[in-house]
């Protein structure tokens, strides 16, 4: 079976060893191989904000919405509830998820939306050139932070958690076969599914050395994923301060009804023409 | 007698000039999130601060909107605030830009002018400042460097005037100015209390005497707050004339609400916003020297609008150019264009105008480009008529 090309004509004006390079293979890959597991390519709708991560639309070749900062899981959620067959994956940054957008990451996860969002969590703004986000540690020496940061992290595996989110992982832009799986998993779950990356910004804040060393794999060591309070355990393991080791995997994943069912009971908003017919109407206009 | 204190030279972006008058004002709270073209501005106070230059809380908020509504409540507390955004940034604090202005209370904000989405643009135009043109806000011009730094101090002392009490924004062409480092001359720091003492909010949040700020007044009152609103923006031309002669004496400086170039016995006038002025002054100088009777005109203050001094500078040319960064998408043309237009028509001005809509998303208006405008500009009061009303500069269509 051939594998889908997702190339695009777009120059990739990323720094040289990004960690988005790593999320980029892996989106693609899971991507891949969803279509070849049968998910009609069509039916794939990405999403970004605004941040470095968010030209990564502009390097995957299937149908896409660049959005405003913060706001990518409103406009997903829309894209969802007009169209529930879509599958609906939004990436973010972790100032985009966690800071300007931060109401609607809880409120994804309260509704359940069948919607996922994979955060680009370099723990900085690295567009705007070296500022500290949400997730950046206490004491992080940014550009509007000489002296250190004076805020703790947020942590946003544990938001996600009292939040109401069905699926919450945390996968590495480095370890780039088991971030295929989480995305691929994450596509597959039914409900508003989390993948946070840890994606260094080799430019303002190089955590390349240190996580290589100290992440772990949750499901390599043993982890009850139906569990909430272990999952609330792993998730307060570790919070973005470089010390310790550093939980990767699912944390947590239980199935309950999504905010589409719920709402929707089966209806589809709107008949459209679409999926088999994409190629007719491009016909008629182009 | 103008007494003009030592001067320093030195050499400047226009963030970095912003930051330094804000440094020179002392303010007590700064808070911004971060986005581009402004982001050197708060970078360069957080350095102030962390080297103990100023002594000012710096917040980096969790969303632009979060940050104009700290200073909101920090600007009741009395504390002397500012803040600076552009494009998005500035669309997301649009409610809380209505509140700041009818709480009346007094803060300076840099924007660094930029296009708005979508698509995604970070180039300079003033879609942004124009959709918060009706808010209630003063809003200033730069046109180079050296003004983005004055007038920042200015915004001080007028917001912060009792007879005033309202926030004021500073707008300098993103990337244009922002970005671009020119010779700037600043006033040493000792001057610069003599020209703008600590703030003196009549109306701080005080527990002693208990207030409610922005309370709900139902349709028997919220007339009379707005009208409150109105005739404090009505009071700003005299009051500008006061800061402004204040800030000459230790500058040497002199800033109207409305600059010129040549107007005086020109036939035709351009008007435009910002660092276009530049441009436009540039080239119209060689011009006249040729014997083309064009002058130029630029807003330093474009709200509250000095219908006044455009009537009078106006009255006696043929034709005239307005200039728009931005446009009233379904309405007439660009917004400068139609505030003329109307100031035209309500003095009793008939003469052709001529809008020219370009620079959209930053696209480049070069030298070439205002030789090209000053020439039409001429031609139209030559012929006494435009062939359009409004013109897309240099679009592709």
């Amino acid at each position: 079976m051939t594998v889908v090309s997702l190339e695009t004509y777009a120059e990739n004006t990323w720094c040289p060893g990004c960690g988005d390079f790593g999320i980029l293979a892996a989106a693609k890959a899971a991507i891949q191989e969803l279509v070849r597991e049968g998910t009609p390519l069509e039916n794939i709708v990405i999403l970004s904000g605004i941040g470095c991560h968010g030209k990564i639309v502009d390097y995957i070749n299937v149908n896409s919405f660049y959005s405003l900062h913060g706001r990518v899981l409103p406009a997903a959620t829309g894209i969802k509830m007009a169209n529930p067959e879509l599958t609906v994956i939004g990436f973010a940054g972790d100032g985009d998820a966690y800071g300007e957008g931060v109401e609607h990451f809880v409120f994804s996860a309260k509704r359940n939306t069948d919607i996922v969002l994979v955060v680009h969590n370099n723990m900085v703004y690295g567009l705007t050139t070296g500022q500290y986000t949400p997730t950046s540690p206490k004491g992080y020496q940014g550009k509007s932070t000489p002296k250190g940061s004076p805020e703790e992290p947020m942590n946003p595996i544990a938001l996600a958690l009292a939040s109401g989110a069905t699926f919450v992982a945390r996968g590495y832009a480095a370890n780039k076969k088991h971030l295929i799986w989480l995305i691929k998993e994450a596509v597959k779950h039914r409900g508003f599914a989390l993948v946070d990356v840890l994606q260094p910004c080799v430019t303002f804040y190089n955590t390349f050395p240190y996580f290589s060393k100290h992440v772990y794999d949750l499901q390599e060591e043993g982890h009850d994923t139906s569990d909430f309070m272990a999952a609330m355990e792993k998730a307060r393991e570790w919070n973005h301060r470089l010390e310790g080791r550093v939980p990767i995997g699912i944390f947590y994943k239980v199935e309950k009804p999504t905010f589409e069912e719920e709402l929707l009971k089966g209806r589809r908003p709107r008949q459209m023409p679409y999926i088999d017919t994409v190629s007719h109407v491009l016909k008629q206009h182009i | 007698m103008a007494r003009v204190a030592q001067v320093r030279k030195t050499a400047m972006m226009g963030d970095e000039a912003v930051a330094y008058a804000v440094k020179q004002a002392d303010v007590d709270v700064v808070a911004a999130y971060p986005i581009t073209p402004q982001t050197i501005i708060v970078e360069r106070l957080s350095e102030y601060v962390a080297d103990g230059e100023l002594n000012a809380s710096f917040i980096q908020a969790e969303s632009e909107h979060s940050a104009i509504s700290i200073c909101v409540g920090a600007s009741l507390a009395g504390a002397r605030v500012f803040t600076s955004t552009a494009s998005q940034g500035l669309a997301l604090m649009h409610e809380i830009l209505h509140a700041a202005s009818s709480m009346r209370a007094p803060m300076v904000m840099a924007i660094a002018n930029r296009a708005l989405n979508s698509p995604l643009n970070i180039h300079c135009d003033h879609s942004d400042v124009m959709n918060a043109r009706d808010t209630g806000w003063i809003h200033l011009f730069a046109t180079d460097v050296q003004e983005a730094y004055d007038l920042t101090l200015m915004a001080f002392r007028l917001g912060e005037d009792r007879r005033i009490l309202l926030p004021v924004s500073v707008n300098l062409d993103g990337f244009i100015l922002s970005h671009s480092v020119e010779p700037l001359e600043v006033l040493p720091d000792h001057e610069v209390p003599e020209f703008l003492p600590p703030k003196d909010y009549p109306y701080a949040i005080d527990p002693s005497r208990p207030a409610t700020y922005g309370a709900m007044a139902l349709p028997d009152t919220y007339m009379e707050f707005r009208l409150q609103l109105h005739e404090a923006l009505q009071k700003v031309p005299s009051v500008w004339g006061e800061v402004s002669r204040s800030f000459e004496e230790v500058s040497g400086r002199r800033y109207s609400m409305v600059k010129s170039f040549a107007v005086d016995g020109s036939d035709a006038v351009v008007v435009a916003l910002g660092s276009t002025y530049g441009t436009l002054k540039h080239v119209a100088r060689r011009l006249r020297d040729e014997g083309l009777r064009v002058g130029v005109a630029s807003l330093t203050m474009y709200r509250p609008f000095p219908e006044d001094v455009l009537a009078r500078m106006l009255g006696d040319v043929k034709a005239v150019v307005v200039m728009d960064r931005a446009y009233s998408y379904g309405g007439l043309g660009g917004p400068l264009y139609t505030d003329i237009l109307s100031t035209l028509y309500r003095n009793g001005v008939e003469i052709p105008v001529l809008n020219v809509v370009y620079g959209l998303g930053g696209r480049d208006f070069t030298v070439r480009d205002a030789e090209e405008v000053l020439r039409m500009a001429a031609e139209g009061a030559e012929r006494g008529g435009f062939p359009e009303k409004v013109v897309w500069w240099g679009v592709r269509r």
